[in-house]
This record gives C-alpha cells, sequence and structure tokens, in this order.
C-alpha cells in the first residue's frame, strides 16, 4: 500500500509494555505458565547443589538432608510442586497443537493425544517412586 | 534456504519441557517424603552414589539437569520480553551462557563421584 499523507489522528490502543497480561484471564493464565520457567529451573539449581553436595561426601550429604527437612526446605519443595504441576498441566494441554497426530486422512482427536500424556504421566510418575523404593 | 539455530534452540526447550512435565513431580514428592523422614532407599548416600557413579547413573542425572536448565533459559528469555524488555540479545547471551555454566559444573562434579 502506498503511503498516505493524512490530517487525521489515528487511534492506537495503548498496550501496557509491563502489565498488559493483567488485563485478561486468558493473558494471566499464559503469563502463569510461562512463568513455571522459573521454578523448572530452580528445581535444576537445587539437583545441582544435591550431586555436587553428594560428590563431596556423606556427612556432606547427611547436612544437605537435614537442611531439605528444615521448614524452609519444605517450603521450598511445595513452592516448587505447585508450579511443577501446573507445568506438567499446561504442558500436556496443549500438546494436540504442538504435535497434532495424523492418521490416513484425518487427525486424532485432541483428548487422546492429552489423555496419552496424562497415562504416560502417572505411569512414568509410579515407576520412578518405585525405582526409588517409595513404596 | 536461510541457516537458524532456532530448531536447536527449539527442539531442546520442547524437549526440557516434555522431560520436565513427566517426572519433576514425582522427583518433588521424592524430597518432600526425605524431607519429612522417610528417606526414599533410593536418596540414601550409599544407594545414590552407586547410582551416579555408573555412568548411565551420571547420563540421567546430567540429562535432567541439562534439559530443565535449557528448558528454563529459553522460556525465560521469552518470558522477558513479555514482561517488557526489550533487550533480546543480551538476555539471550545470559540465560543461554548460564545454561550451559550450569550444565558444564554439572559435568565437572559428576566426574568427581
Amino acid at each position: 500500500m502506498a503511503e498516505q499523507v493524512t490530517t487525521r489522528r489515528p487511534y492506537v490502543r495503548e498496550v501496557p509494555k509491563t502489565h498488559w497480561f493483567l488485563r485478561q484471564p486468558r493473558y494471566l493464565r499464559y503469563m502463569a505458565r510461562e512463568v513455571t520457567c522459573v521454578f523448572i529451573g530452580a528445581y535444576a539449581v537445587f539437583m545441582l547443589v544435591a550431586i555436587a553436595r553428594l560428590a563431596e561426601g556423606r556427612e556432606a550429604y547427611d547436612e544437605f538432608l537435614r537442611e531439605l527437612a528444615s521448614p524452609a526446605g519444605i517450603a521450598f519443595q511445595l513452592v516448587i510442586l505447585v508450579f511443577a504441576l501446573y507445568h506438567t498441566i499446561s504442558w500436556f494441554n496443549v500438546t494436540p497443537k504442538a504435535m497434532p497426530v495424523q492418521l490416513g486422512e484425518s487427525f486424532v482427536p485432541g483428548w487422546i493425544i492429552v489423555a496419552a500424556h496424562y497415562a504416560g504421566w502417572i505411569a512414568v510418575s509410579i515407576i520412578i517412586l518405585a525405582l526409588a523404593g517409595a513404596f | 534456504m536461510a541457516k537458524s539455530n532456532k530448531p536447536v534452540v527449539w527442539g531442546l526447550f520442547a524437549a526440557g519441557g516434555t522431560v520436565a512435565a513427566f517426572i519433576t513431580p514425582a522427583l518433588v514428592v521424592l524430597a518432600l517424603l526425605a524431607a519429612t523422614g522417610q528417606i526414599p532407599p533410593l536418596l540414601s548416600y550409599d544407594r545414590l552414589h552407586a547410582f551416579a557413579a555408573h555412568w548411565t547413573g551420571k547420563a540421567v542425572l546430567f540429562g535432567i539437569v541439562f534439559l530443565s536448565l535449557w528448558h528454563a533459559a529459553h522460556r525465560l528469555r521469552v518470558t522477558l520480553h513479555d514482561f517488557g524488555a526489550r533487550c533480546d540479545t543480551a538476555i539471550a547471551v545470559a540465560v543461554y551462557l548460564l545454561a550451559t555454566a550450569g550444565s558444564i559444573a554439572c559435568i565437572v562434579i559428576l566426574f568427581r563421584i
């Protein structure tokens, strides 16, 4: 389109740069989903620290387990658990969009892909807990 | 066709998100059991040390830490843009460097076990 010279001032809808997502619950859910990455990253660092204490020796590792059992340690795990669950649920719910499965001419219905992920998640969680001897 | 590193960056992000989605809640439950005094046998010093001493255990632990870090780094980059930050190159360098540093630290530590 050729550039037009106009004397009218077009309406430009203002979008606040830093808090636009507070406008709509849909945007807020999107931001909540994205912010889970902070907690996934924090947990990766936590695991890194755990491995480092393990490498230091028995005393350092046992001290690490005692710190884990402190109120702050338990609170950290509970906060991580909430965001990890939100990450899992939001991640699985978009799988039909991220990787649609085509069979012949038609696409597999989205709910089947989502349900398959939830079933796999339950199986994997039970296997991890069983391998760790939690039962 | 123009070359782009986007598929690699995004592929690792997606792999990390998938791994984290499947296993992180169960790992937190294990840590919570340990914190409440019912330490799962695998998290005892002897068992976990033996696990990390074997190369398959090292590979599993590194895979979890590396993919989680990369997933977090890439999503944080995008999220900071959503929060109004407009210096993508600097942010990208910072987050990917941190993820790389953490991954290298993980390798170094694992080889001390």
